[in-house]
């Protein structure tokens, strides 16, 4: 019964750089469809943290990316969205220790966040909307956009925030010892206004892109 | 530290570090639901009733766990009862009051994607909580959270009589008013010390 649920057209389309180049700029998981909030405001205080971050996030969505498109002929429509969360908890605890063993301090910083990559709603929501529906190649080649998309969000988020309120980008300090920090950049608050200056940035570059064309 | 008070804990929990103003937890529901002040209080209710549930079960499942000796079955373990939870909620939900249930939409069966519910579990497991203190502490978590909707509701209510430009309009806006209240609970840092 599934089976024929499928529909047969998806199938048949090959992969296209598309898929690939819309979770970058176009579709932003970030900047456009504001999904995955939590991290992305509460691991950016420096550009470390980001990167570690947006990384291990992308890494867990490639590769639920990848099992959820492999099984999507075999998960019942009923209990669909528990087995997806079983299949990306299960790739969150492997990432989670890894990331213990490559590095205790970036562990320690990332603290309860790395399990939280879990409640991303963005990897269950490319599970979802597009794993569940396509070929395993078009899907790897989505994770894979929106992954670096949400990297790329997440690291700008995090540079602009080490360097207004540590002085420093990646731990290397930039400004003279004589900068005063804005230490309400490094605050929670703080995230807050970078993340709405960035969107209103991108509003009004959209507008004006509109403004252009009509 | 060894003998925290259980007040203290529910102050921390609530004001002192506020999940979504101080720990950017469950800040989806919190720019989704916050628009109108009705569906604002019951999301708190439902979401701070989901809170307890799970804190109590992951208790329980963490001293089974600890007993088997599988840690790393920890994670998988946590959403799972929180999937169910959730689960159970909707329907009761749906029963009582059909009206509510339309108005939280979409957003009753993602409370299962609330980080803000998973973290409770996990801090309280991190804390080595004991059961009463695990009460209390997702408690004052859900209480802050309520809390936190509650005033972004109010503030956005009034805002939709403010002349405001387009640019800035939708979650730019939110996003900045979400900074000032940040800004201003930083007021509760020097309470419980």
């Amino acid at each position: 019964m599934s089976k024929q649920d499928q529909p047969t057209t998806s199938a048949t389309v090959p992969p296209t750089t598309d898929e690939f180049i819309k979770g970058l700029w176009r579709d932003n998981p970030v900047f456009v469809q504001v999904l995955g909030m939590c991290p992305v405001l509460a691991v950016s205080n420096t550009a470390v943290n980001a990167l570690a971050m947006g990384l291990a996030t992308a890494f867990v969505l490639l590769m639920s990316n990848v099992l959820v498109s492999a099984l999507r002929n075999f998960i019942p429509k009923q209990v669909r969205i528990a087995s997806y969360i079983l299949i990306i908890a299960t790739f969150v605890t492997i990432t989670d220790y890894a990331i213990q063993a490559i590095s205790v301090d970036l562990h320690k910083s990332l603290g309860a966040f790395i399990s939280l990559i879990v409640v991303n709603c963005l990897i269950l929501s490319r599970a979802e909307a597009f794993a569940a529906k396509n070929t395993i190649g078009r899907s790897v080649l989505d994770a894979l956009g929106m992954g670096l998309g949400f990297t790329f969000a997440l690291l700008c988020l995090g540079a602009i925030r080490e360097l207004m309120g540590n002085g420093s980008l990646f731990g290397l300090a930039v400004f003279p010892a004589n900068f005063q920090s804005w230490i309400v950049m490094i605050l929670p608050a703080g995230g807050f206004f970078t993340l709405a200056l960035l969107l209103l940035g991108i509003n009004a570059l959209q507008q004006r892109q509109k403004q252009t064309q009509s | 530290m060894k003998e925290e008070s259980l007040w203290y804990i529910f102050i921390n929990a609530s004001l002192i570090n506020n999940f979504v103003l101080a720990y950017f937890l469950g800040i989806c529901p919190f720019l989704g639901v916050s628009g109108k002040m009705e569906t604002a209080t019951k999301m708190g209710g439902a979401v701070t009733f989901v809170m307890l549930i799970s804190s109590m079960c992951a208790y329980g499942i963490h001293a089974l766990l600890v007993a088997i000796d599988a840690p790393f079955l920890q994670l998988i373990s946590y959403i799972v009862v929180i999937a169910s939870t959730v689960q159970l909620v909707e329907m009761f939900i749906k029963k009582m009051s059909p009206a509510l249930f339309r108005a939280l939409g979409i957003f009753l069966p993602l409370i299962t994607t609330n980080c803000a519910i998973l973290a409770v579990a996990l801090f309280q497991t991190n804390k080595g909580y004991g059961f009463v203190e695990s009460f209390v502490y997702a408690l004052g978590a859900g209480v802050g959270f309520t809390l936190a909707l509650i005033l972004m509701a109010g503030l956005r209510e009034q805002l939709e009589f403010a002349e405001v430009p387009n640019v800035v309009k939708g979650t730019a806006l939110t996003l900045f008013i979400a900074g000032i209240l940040s800004l201003s609970f930083m007021g509760f840092a020097g309470l419980g010390s």
